[in-house]
């Protein structure tokens, strides 16, 4: 159907794409929905097995799903925090991971865009935030896909050419206009994530004005793995930094092999921020938000190392600061 | 088939199954209050930013500003209408009219709606849950101390939903 109906656009929870639609920053001839499609909405498996999620599945019932309780908590955490209760009800995983890239700019309605000029994702030929950058700079806004990327999810692509499966890293392109590396005759079928025969934690920390309801300006995902109290691998990446959720695995490597205590975590948090750049184009400053980076990946390892999120280092210079 | 030419939609409301047929385009809010003519529904944002047109789904809460009616064959759409049974209010609807807990009424259908999804999942509930749950609602009037004691007592007494 999407490859005769050229333009058309797929539809799960609507929650993203129909306010996109009445803002006309999507303008397309059809819709077509793949919530009559059969086990869409299934989840299987357990944290040694792994988990295999329907891509239909909502973000409610993750946010409470018992397979999510333990090694995965990171993504229910995250699908917990995504705007509120009612778009929880109704979006789903597949719909957040694709989650339209925002911006000031372009998450607007079509007068004031009109009013201000198009930018370069729609209707206009400059991007507004960068004037003479070549690229869109919109903000990859998803909860679940820092996550996906922290706990090596895999999804699998439906299309017209047949199934693939693309680990979670590689689903995103770091463009604001050309984000993925699904095609657009394809579908998110399912989320696997892997099982460890180690014991695993995870936590997702998110940064947004009003916490009950905002996308957000910051997300914090880590996976650690254990050994007798040692971390034998820690993976993690950042929401809401760039136009593609990014790792920061290579930058949490020092905590491999070693306990971490509230100094070791404090220093490895003050690193892992480098790659965050984030631009001033979502809500709050983009100094302040690089600023919290470093201090929210300090609450996520604590959390996934088992001690108070909020008595590391970090958090008391903010703390300080603030006085 | 144009854009312009009605489809037939089965739809479940208030537990009365109805055939309509209507514009493939329009959202369930709109097939709602202007093709069922079930208005207690309100229009809001639009955007999904404020719950104030929100309904329940299978019991769930959700935003009929958002929702596709053809999305929605063989499910339970239930609005403010179909909250009390027969003649009587819901206990809900009793607790707020009881309280107060509404001022310019507008956000009113989907504060009582949302709150029963609540207490049909959770009889009851702590304030911090009441909270939680309504937190998607917007109320511009600033009556949310009333609304939460409003369901508070609903709650105890003992709301079957």
């Amino acid at each position: 159907m999407a490859s005769s109906n050229p333009g058309s656009m797929f539809i799960a929870g609507g929650t993203d794409l129909v306010p996109n639609l009445k803002r006309r920053q999507f303008d397309v001839p059809a819709l077509i929905s793949l919530n009559a499609l059969p086990g869409m909405r299934l989840i299987d498996g357990d944290g040694e097995r792994g988990v295999t999620i329907g891509a239909g599945v909502t973000l409610d019932e993750l946010a409470h799903h018992p397979a999510l309780d333990g090694a995965y908590r990171a993504l229910a955490q995250a699908c917990d925090q995504v705007s509120t209760p009612q778009v929880r009800c109704m979006g789903t995983l597949g719909g957040n991971l694709l989650v339209d890239p925002r911006c000031n700019y372009y998450n607007q309605t079509y007068s004031w865009r009109k009013a201000a000029g198009f930018c370069l994702k729609k209707d206009g030929d400059i991007c507004l935030v960068a004037r003479s950058s070549p690229r869109c700079w919109a903000v990859s806004s998803s909860d679940s896909a820092p996550v996906a990327l922290a706990l090596d999810a895999t999804v699998t692509l439906h299309g017209v050419g047949g199934d693939r499966r693309v680990r979670a890293h590689e689903l995103y392109k770091d463009d604001g206009i050309d984000y993925t590396t699904k095609r657009a005759d394809e579908v998110i079928v399912s989320v696997e994530v892997p099982g460890s025969e180690a014991r695993m934690t995870s936590a997702y920390w998110k940064l947004r004005r009003r916490p009950a309801f905002d996308f957000p300006i910051l997300g914090v995902a880590v996976a650690l793995s254990w050994d007798d109290g040692m971390v034998r691998a820690a993976r993690g990446a950042l929401g809401a930094v760039g136009s593609r959720p990014v790792e920061i695995t290579a930058f949490l490597a020092p905590l491999n092999g070693r306990r971490p205590d509230d100094a070791l975590i404090a220093e490895v948090a003050d690193a892992a921020d480098k790659p965050a750049r984030p631009l001033d184009n979502t809500d709050l400053s983009h100094y302040w938000r690089k600023r919290m980076t470093r201090v929210y990946i300090e609450r996520a390892l604590r959390e996934a190392c088992g001690v108070d999120p909020l008595a590391g280092r970090l958090s008391a210079q903010v703390k300080a600061a603030a006085i | 088939m144009s854009i312009a030419d009605k489809v037939e939609v089965r739809l479940r409301v208030n537990g009365e199954d109805t055939a309509i047929m209507v514009l493939p385009y329009k959202t369930l809010l709109e097939v709602l209050r202007e093709d069922l003519g079930l208005t207690g529904t309100k229009h809001g944002c639009e955007l999904g930013e404020c719950s104030t047109c929100g309904v329940l789904v299978d019991g769930k809460p959700f935003l009929s500003c958002l929702a596709m009616p053809l999305d929605l064959e063989g499910r339970e759409v239930t609005t403010i209408e179909g909250m009390a049974r027969g003649r009587e209010p819901h206990p809900l609807q009793v607790a707020f009219a009881e309280l107060g807990a509404a001022q310019c009424g507008y956000c009113t259908p989907a504060m009582l709606l949302t709150a029963k999804a609540l207490l049909d999942r959770e009889p009851r509930p702590s304030r911090e849950m009441i909270k939680q749950a309504l937190s998607g609602v917007l109320c511009r009037c600033t009556g949310y101390l009333k609304i939460f004691e409003a369901v508070e007592l609903a709650a105890s007494r003992g709301s079957d939903g």
